[in-house]
């Protein structure tokens, strides 16, 4: 069965999705970070000029309830592959940021057979430092708006008047903060088994980390990549935690540029 | 009515210069352990007093701050429980939603109601916001956790035929079987707090006792919620001491006595701003609607204290004539004393546990001593004499 083009609210195994479905290509998979889904920025439509983009918004992220049961990143990653299967998408491109980045990690450990190449974008979900090193910044031991300039290298983009923001936009932002502790809270933002599972990840992947990064440093990034089997790290210049933010042009072309190539 | 002596365990002399944060980040260098040891032994010295002057005692536990020392307040009441000998302990609250572990939380509280031979009320609470970040548990889910530990806890403890089994996705047990089993039958007194509707009904509808926290003259629609799901599921009014009021105390022989003390236990109140900001508001502890809420009003949660005749009070800066006006606290000459408790019961429909907190802060040891030795002389006696508004209702039934 293939997935309508546009938006569209999809039931995979009893789990309701929101989806935005654009461009034409091979499929690739776009796992959003723990902001949630920007619908309107200009990374989704960059990626769309060379790829069929498949945009789910994570569950808890979205409008439809999700059971209490659901609260790991190991639920999204089966429910994504399970997304694959039903769909018989094949040679899938998973493109996964912060969050994201580790769904498509969990998904990657468990089966590639979907899946043509991973690239992960400031990516969490492994822990490298020692038990007192601090490896991802604790995003809930600042207010938001100090978190804002945590996240932004340009700062113009750090400054939100929350009070003035559209109704769905403060839904959106209160749902993805609680998702993200939902999922993430504790161990925070990794799965301590994960690391010890990354050589299962044979497929070709890019690691991609902005290079002003203060979320999770560039060096967490390099250690990721130097963890998977098959991966090499670069870094995008002018950019903080979310370079699909900061450099959308940037980040779809050099992401479409290592799916096209010949690795 | 029944009068609880409550006492935070303050570490006061961390209150001056400390720069805006009295909790989770405070560094611990600001306490001396020999003045907190002093400090320790004198607020149990002062509960003792409560206990030999008929009042009954309340504590509770609080994580990272200056503003309370008992971190874990199964050491109160394990003290409590042996140097006491009248009194009723209550705890609120036990922080459920805090522990991993109610296995452990079960055997505790058994064992301090076997100890003070069934003087233990539990009060469980969820926790306070700040605190998920010094205890580390996920905020999210926090009201399904807390209720299916309370669950746990009644289950462990009115089990008598040996071991049982519980493996839920949050807890998993497969032999439950705790000794000892509590003195009281078949479990001790269950309290909790709330400053929702939705929350009274549910107490309600257990028939569990509802304390509540500076709702002042806001407290009726809580206190009503609360009624009307317990005549719901009872079929009858519920009885007074299923109500609990906390109030700050300063009683003096003249109101200017009584005016300096509550300037002291006012103190209280004025920590509440020195939470840091990141930490008021965790993840998922409020709903998704609350918090677009709070968005829009750029972080300034609403007022929820109010005079009899509805003015706004901010608790945290008002005087100690505001907070009498709200019935925050509780001020003056004994006769006056008696009045604002009193007329306070009346205004909700009746309150059958008043939670004093007599000391706070600074206040020393002999103000907190004439405190409680004029409140127990000239107050509780009349309010142990107090019939409540609607107790005759009650009585018919």
């Amino acid at each position: 069965m293939a997935l309508a083009d546009g938006k569209s609210i999809i039931e995979i195994s009893g789990i309701a999705l929101e989806m935005d479905v654009r461009g034409n290509g091979k499929p690739l998979l776009f796992l959003h970070p723990e902001i949630g889904m920007d619908r309107a920025g200009p990374a989704l439509d960059a990626l769309a000029k060379g790829a069929k983009v498949i945009a789910p918004t994570h569950p808890a992220y979205g409008k439809p309830e999700v059971p209490l049961s659901f609260n790991t990143i190991d639920d999204i990653a089966y429910l994504y592959l399970d997304l694959l299967e039903a769909h018989d998408l094949r040679d899938v491109n998973v493109v996964g940021l912060g969050i994201g980045g580790w769904i498509a990690a969990e998904m990657a450990v468990k089966s590639t057979q979907r899946m043509a190449k991973m690239v992960l974008v400031d990516a969490f979900g492994v822990k490298h430092g020692d038990r007192e090193a601090r490896d991802i910044y604790d995003m809930w031991f600042v207010t938001d708006a100090d978190l804002q300039k945590v996240f932004y290298l340009d700062q113009e983009l750090a400054s939100r008047d929350t009070s003035k923001l559209p109704d769905d936009e403060l839904y959106a932002i209160a749902r993805a903060r609680e998702a993200s502790s939902r999922f993430g809270w504790r161990p925070y933002m990794h799965n301590p088994k994960l690391k010890g599972r990354l050589h299962r990840i044979k497929i070709p992947s890019l690691v991609l980390w902005g290079a002003e990064d203060k979320i999770a440093a560039p060096a967490y990034g390099k250690a990721y990549a130097a963890a998977l089997p098959n991966a090499s790290f670069a870094t995008i210049d002018k950019s903080g935690h979310f370079p699909h933010v900061e450099q959308p042009r940037e980040f779809a072309r050099r992401t479409l540029t290592f799916i096209e190539g010949k690795n | 009515m029944r009068v609880f002596h409550f006492t935070e365990q303050p570490y006061a002399p961390a209150w001056k210069d400390h720069g805006g944060a009295l909790r989770i980040t405070i560094p611990n260098s600001r306490l001396d352990p020999k003045l907190a040891a002093d400090l320790l032994h004198r607020y149990y010295d002062e509960w003792q007093l409560a206990d030999e002057l008929g009042l009954d005692i309340m504590c509770n536990e609080h994580h990272s701050t200056a503003t309370c020392m008992a971190s874990t307040v199964v050491v109160t009441l394990s003290v409590l429980a042996r140097i006491t000998k009248k009194a009723r302990l209550l705890v609120l609250g036990y922080p459920l939603a805090h522990r991993p572990d109610p296995l452990r939380a079960a055997e505790e509280l058994s064992t301090i109601d076997v100890i003070s031979r069934g003087r233990l009320n539990m009060g469980f609470v969820k926790g306070v916001p700040s605190e998920f970040t010094p205890s580390n548990a996920n905020p999210v889910h926090v009201e399904e956790r807390f209720w299916e530990s309370l669950d746990f806890i009644i289950k462990a403890m009115t089990t008598h035929d040996g071991p049982f089994n519980w493996e839920s996705e949050n807890f998993q047990y497969r032999q439950v079987n705790i000794w000892p089993r509590p003195y009281q039958q078949p479990h001790p007194p269950v309290w909790s707090t709330t400053g929702s509707k939705h929350n009274a009904q549910r107490l309600g509808e257990r028939g569990y006792t509802m304390a509540t926290l500076g709702t002042g003259y806001a407290t009726k629609p809580l206190y009503e919620a609360y009624r009307e799901a317990y005549r719901g599921k009872f079929h009858r009014e519920p009885p007074p001491d299923r109500f609990g009021y906390l109030g700050l105390m300063a009683v003096g022989e003249t109101e200017a006595e009584a005016r300096r003390r509550g300037e002291l236990v006012a103190d209280y109140l004025r920590t509440l701003p020195f939470t840091p900001a990141p930490f008021r508001n965790p993840p998922g502890y409020i709903s998704i609607d609350a918090n677009v809420q709070l968005m829009k009003a750029a972080g300034r949660p609403p007022n929820r204290s109010f005079t009899k005749d509805g003015r706004a009070i901010n608790m945290m800066t008002g005087s100690v004539q505001d907070l009498i006006d709200a019935g925050i606290m509780f001020c003056g000459t004994p006769d006056q004393v008696y009045d604002q408790i009193t007329g306070f019961a009346e205004s909700c429909g009746g309150m059958g546990n008043l939670l004093s907190m007599s000391h706070a802060g600074f206040m020393d040891h002999d103000d907190t001593v004439a405190n409680l030795s004029l409140f127990a002389k000239e107050v509780l006696p009349r309010l142990k004499e107090y019939r409540q508004p609607n107790e005759a209702a009650a009585a018919a039934e």
